[in-house]
């Protein structure tokens, strides 16, 4: 058997699978950007229009930017929440006793959730009149705490983040573990023996040494964060309620290309996904070669 | 913490450890314990405990609300599309680690692109790609889809270990005579099984969850997934919140028996390739 025919049988099933529905249409979304859509009907090139209407056309103009914001708002709180508390818990469990791996699994368990049941789950927990989180806030005597969370416009996206956190929070610390792990202890004997206070050791000694876990937990963050759907679809609905306080690039794009597109969804959409792209995966690379060289300037 | 470190501070850190313990499980619990009590007592105690605890709302919903079509549609769907994903890409990645071809290397950028693409942002072309071919509200047409979501990844995974393996065994094998396909699957595929254990649960958990293409691409309540089954739930049953647990005690369950079952499956199989 000439050799070409062995290399079909073994490359051509998952070329054929992966290049008709993955590359292919990511391929077609970048071609659609540039048509003009009278809806599945391609109507003459249009060069940059659709992604000129998406910054100008209302209501695109209004809801591109706060979605864009609000993923930054997501992203910059998920960070300080979210992966400043998985470091803490990194740290704080690296010389624990007993109980060490059961409070680990306990703080990862919710990452096994389905983010849509996780959304689910805390609308239940928080709704204002038969929630068990208001009725245990009362019960405390906190009852001025005991608010609408998910309906007040100013809390809602905050919770979101919060409830995000709750469940990813195990991620960044088994990361930081693993990284705190790989430092070796006469780097704290000898800052200790120098006379660094734990703070100063820490600060000095340890945070410069997790560089690259906190390059890599930021990258994975911010694009895990740029792409969220399923939990701000299950807690706040496809135009992200109370009145579009929790919008984000997802939902934006799921309704501009299935929802309210009209006729010139296809296009639009598919702009909206390139830009989408460009920008997470630019954003990306640019961080991972920051921290590569912040890395090799501490060899 | 450390050595010479103060009382106070070390119940501080004791109190913080177990009090977030508290936090990350009790949401869970409460999911679990108002799925067994009736709506009524959700709602007039919501902080209490089952009284008498009943199945109850797990019958409802398992029937009433087709939670058990869902159930096999997701079990369908996740399955076959890990099986073939696997498949495809045990072939795919074995010339691409141990053949010497040209465009070797190209190819395998190409597959390994698709890690870092965002796939899920050719949502719309993929949508009258499947119009095209008859496949939208179509299990077969989710389970490809999946499938191919998957390719990347195995292929990655899966090369690494076969190049892990020495390269006597196949030299032997062909001076023996043997032809490539037997070398393929009586040799090599044998000696990768941990690894194909360990990529078929890695896939396994995402398109369990997956949420976005179910959304867009199936119509019929008979055809849905479990969390697209879940979110019509949803919208149904708002003040059956008994139901409504339940419904999430079953979405969430079968993951966890999975990771409970498989986890020494899973440390045994990366351990495998890590020492060789």
């Amino acid at each position: 058997m000439p050799r070409w025919r062995v290399l079909a049988v073994f490359l051509l099933p998952a070329f054929l699978l992966y290049s008709v529905f993955i590359i292919y249409p990511l391929v077609s979304a970048l071609d659609y950007s540039f048509f003009e859509w009278r809806g599945i009907r391609q109507a003459g090139f249009a060069g940059l229009d659709n992604y000129r209407d998406l910054l100008s056309v209302y209501p695109y103009d209004q809801q591109l930017w706060r979605a864009f914001a609000h993923n930054g708002l997501f992203f910059a709180g998920t960070m300080l929440v979210q992966n400043t508390v998985g470091l803490l818990f990194a740290v704080l469990l690296f010389r624990y006793g007993r109980g060490k791996r059961f409070l680990q699994a306990s703080f990862t368990t919710p990452y096994l959730v389905d983010p849509l049941v996780v959304g689910y789950l805390w609308s239940l927990l928080l709704n204002p009149t038969f929630g068990p989180v208001n009725a245990l806030l009362e019960a405390v005597g906190l009852d001025s705490w005991a608010l609408p969370w998910l309906g007040d416009t100013h809390t809602a996206l905050p919770i979101v983040i919060l409830v995000n956190a709750w469940q990813w929070v195990g991620f960044p610390m088994l990361l930081f573990s693993a990284a705190l792990a790989s430092i070796p202890a006469e780097y704290h004997e000898a800052a200790r023996v120098d006379g660094a206070s734990a703070w100063q050791a820490f600060r000095r000694v340890t945070l410069p040494l997790l560089t690259p876990a906190i390059g890599v937990v930021s990258v994975l963050t911010f694009i895990g964060n740029f792409n969220a759907f399923g939990l701000v679809y299950a807690m706040a609905g496809s135009t992200g309620s109370p009145a579009g306080s929790t919008d984000v690039l997802g939902l934006l794009f799921y309704r501009v290309a299935f929802v309210e597109g009209g006729v010139e969804a296809i296009g639009r959409s598919s702009a909206l996904a390139v830009l989408m792209f460009v920008f997470i995966f630019g954003v990306s690379l640019l961080a991972t070669s920051y921290f590569r060289r912040r890395e090799r300037r501490l060899v | 913490m450390t050595a010479g470190r103060r009382a106070p501070g070390r119940v501080a850190v004791h109190v913080l450890l177990w009090g977030y313990a508290v936090v990350a499980l009790l949401p869970l619990v409460v999911m679990l314990l108002n799925s067994l009590r009736p709506t009524s007592e959700v709602f007039t105690a919501p902080l209490g405990l089952p009284t008498s605890p009943t199945l109850r709302s797990y019958g409802q919903v398992w029937t009433d609300a087709s939670f058990s079509t869902y159930f096999l549609n997701s079990l369908t769907v996740t399955c076959g599309a890990v099986l073939l994903g696997t498949a495809v890409s045990a072939l795919a990645a074995y010339p691409l680690a141990r053949y010497d071809f040209f465009g070797n290397r190209v190819l395998g950028a190409y597959f390994l692109a698709g890690l870092m693409l965002p796939i899920r942002l050719g949502l719309v072309p993929i949508f009258y790609l499947m119009d095209s071919m008859g496949l939208i509200d179509s299990l077969l047409g989710l389970t490809l889809l999946y499938a191919a979501s998957g390719v990347p990844f195995c292929i990655f995974v899966l090369s690494a270990f076969y190049r892990s393996l020495p390269g006597e065994l196949d030299e032997a094998a062909r001076l023996d005579g043997a032809g490539e396909f037997r070398i393929f699957g009586q040799i090599m595929l044998p000696l990768v099984r941990p690894a194909l254990a360990s990529v078929m649960l890695f896939q396994f958990v995402p398109l369990w969850h997956e949420f976005l293409y179910p959304l867009v691409l199936l119509r019929s309540d008979e055809k849905f997934t479990i969390p697209r089954g879940l979110s019509q739930f949803f919208g149904e049953y708002t003040t059956d919140w008994s139901a409504l647990f339940a419904g999430l005690v079953l979405a969430t369950a079968p993951l966890f028996v999975l990771f409970v079952l498989a986890t020494r499956q899973i440390i045994a199989g990366l351990t495998a390739g890590m020492s060789k």
